[in-house]
């Protein structure tokens, strides 16, 4: 589990995040989304530890504050951008990674559904870049993470790769791994995901299950879900679904008027 | 001691790890071996020209003195800057940044050392020039080249934590390059012209101290005992380096100028949001 307490963060006088309160549940994939500026990024990279924030605090379900190093044992990171020392090989990226992480036996299954193996030999700037992306992928599952941050992680893999990939967040999910996605493919939110939290100007406009969404907006697709959350109306959000908050229990509608 | 001590590898062990696949990813990039080269030929052409390996290794002062904080600032700061979204993932990992800066550091550092060495030294062996009188002057060369190589990495590493921007950060770097290089000597020498007929020699001589590359040039032209070209500056740079004392305050100098920059860097490293 990660709780998101208050986190705000501004860039200049520019505010980024403004208030997030998003608590990630164990066993469960959530997805950010949000239209482009909306502080997606921001919020990952706090989460991550690699930004911090200027109010508020982000931490496990035993405390630790992510910017622990001993909390990032616990982490997992796909980045949307998968970059790599140019002259390493594969094989020298996994060794110097694995030798960051001596107390964690690092788990092959990823690395053999891709057949990677035969690719870590070469350096990493010859590799293709759905190659790169599929390293970056089996190094983001290779520690058995508690927490998986995956940052548009299917952008450059081929179908079958991508099909893998999605099998593989199945499977830790189910092993009961906190998930954090973000995706602009609605396909692969519906596909992957079980939690959604819309972000918007830099707080949480929703929370909840992907059924939930859909019912609060009263959307028959998620594209349609998500572009109604997306009008800066507080009344965009027809009233009906006012009503099936009271009985949704995992739904948490925020409404900036409210906020 | 418990288990888990034995078990877990400290600070001191990530940062080796981090320093040996960095300096394997830095000494296989082409930069650094024509690098390496470059010094090579300056070298071996100023042996074959020079006469004799003492006048030789004056010339390959001057070369040593504009390519080496060149090199570690643009180079260095180029691949600092290329290497951001592999810091990224780095840092994701669980080791304490202040690690992850010292690894970072000596993966750039000491294939930049290795570099800066045998580019000097090679020539001098091909060459057979390793004479007595030669080997004591080489040495120094060598120690005041590799104190350059951690001055400017060290600023290379404030430049690219503090400035986002790549294309800006590059251009900063060239700056410094070019006000510590070039235009700083050309400043000294205007004020020495300028205020020749007043006493001004111990303004000169904290003048030196305030840039790493000609307080090494100073400390190198008393060494290779050519301060006498100096003038009565000479003298009085003679006066107050040439003693053990003084050189040792000329040495403490510019490690100060290789720990302050680190320092700065590292401290911003910690604060900084990536």
């Amino acid at each position: 589990m990660i709780h998101c307490a208050d986190v705000h963060k501004k860039f200049g006088a520019l505010p980024v995040l403004r208030g997030v309160e998003l608590t990630l549940t164990p066993g469960r994939v959530t997805a950010i989304v949000g239209p482009n500026a909306a502080g997606k990024s921001t919020l990952i990279r706090c989460i991550l530890g690699l930004t911090r924030p200027d109010r508020g605090h982000i931490h496990l379900a035993d405390g630790r504050d992510v910017r622990m190093p001993a909390a990032r044992a616990a982490m997992g990171y796909m980045p949307q951008l998968p970059s790599f020392p140019d002259n390493l090989s594969g094989a020298e990226v996994l060794e110097m990674l694995d030798a960051l992480r001596p107390d964690v036996a690092p788990d092959r299954a990823l690395l053999d559904r891709f057949k990677l193996a035969g690719h870590l030999d070469t350096p990493v700037r010859t590799l293709s870049g759905g190659t790169r992306q599929k390293l970056s992928a089996v190094i983001a599952f290779r520690y058995r993470p508690q927490l998986l941050v995956l940052d548009e992680p299917t952008a450059g893999l081929d179908p079958l790769a991508a099909s893998v990939f999605k099998a593989a967040v199945v499977a830790a999910r189910d092993a009961g791994a906190t998930i954090l996605l973000t995706t602009h493919v609605v396909a692969e939110l519906a596909a992957l995901a079980d939690d959604v939290a819309f972000l918007l100007d830099g707080t949480i406009r929703f929370v909840g299950s992907v059924a939930a969404l859909l019912r609060v907006t009263a959307a028959a697709t998620l594209d349609d879900a998500l572009t109604t959350l997306a009008q800066p109306a507080a009344d965009a959000v027809p009233a009906a679904a006012l009503t099936a908050l009271a009985n949704a229990g995992r739904v948490r509608l925020v409404r900036e008027s409210c906020a | 001691m418990t288990a888990a001590a034995i078990r877990t590898p400290g600070r001191t062990s990530f940062a080796r790890v981090i320093a040996t696949h960095q300096s394997r990813d830095v000494l296989r990039k082409r930069w650094v071996l024509w690098y390496a080269l470059c010094l090579v030929l300056a070298g071996d052409l100023l042996l074959r020209l020079a006469g004799s390996a003492p006048s030789a290794l004056v010339s390959l002062l001057n070369v040593v003195l504009l390519l080496v904080p060149l090199i570690a600032l643009i180079l260095g700061s180029a691949s600092l800057y290329s290497a951001r979204e592999f810091t990224e993932l780095l840092l994701v990992q669980p080791i304490p940044r202040r690690t992850l800066f010292i690894g970072l550091y000596l993966g750039l550092t000491l294939p930049l050392l290795v570099a800066t060495e045998l580019g000097i030294a090679l020539p001098f062996a091909i060459e057979r020039a390793l004479d007595a009188a030669t080997l004591p002057m080489l040495f120094m060369l060598m120690l005041i080249s590799g104190l350059l190589v951690c001055v400017f990495t060290a600023i290379a590493f404030v430049i690219t934590v503090r400035v986002r921007d790549r294309a800006r950060g590059l251009g900063v770097a060239i700056l410094v390059w070019l006000c510590l290089g070039l235009l700083y000597d050309g400043l000294v020498l205007a004020i020495a012209t300028t205020f020749r007929d007043w006493p001004i020699e111990r303004g000169m001589l904290g003048a030196m101290l305030l840039n790493p590359i000609d307080l090494a040039r100073t400390i190198l032209l008393l060494r290779l005992d050519v301060a006498a070209l100096m003038g009565y500056t000479g003298a009085v740079f003679r006066l107050a380096f040439g003693s053990r004392t003084g050189l040792l305050l000329a040495f403490g100098v510019l490690i100060a100028w290789i720990v302050v920059p680190w320092q700065l860097g590292a401290r911003a490293f910690d604060r900084r949001d990536f």
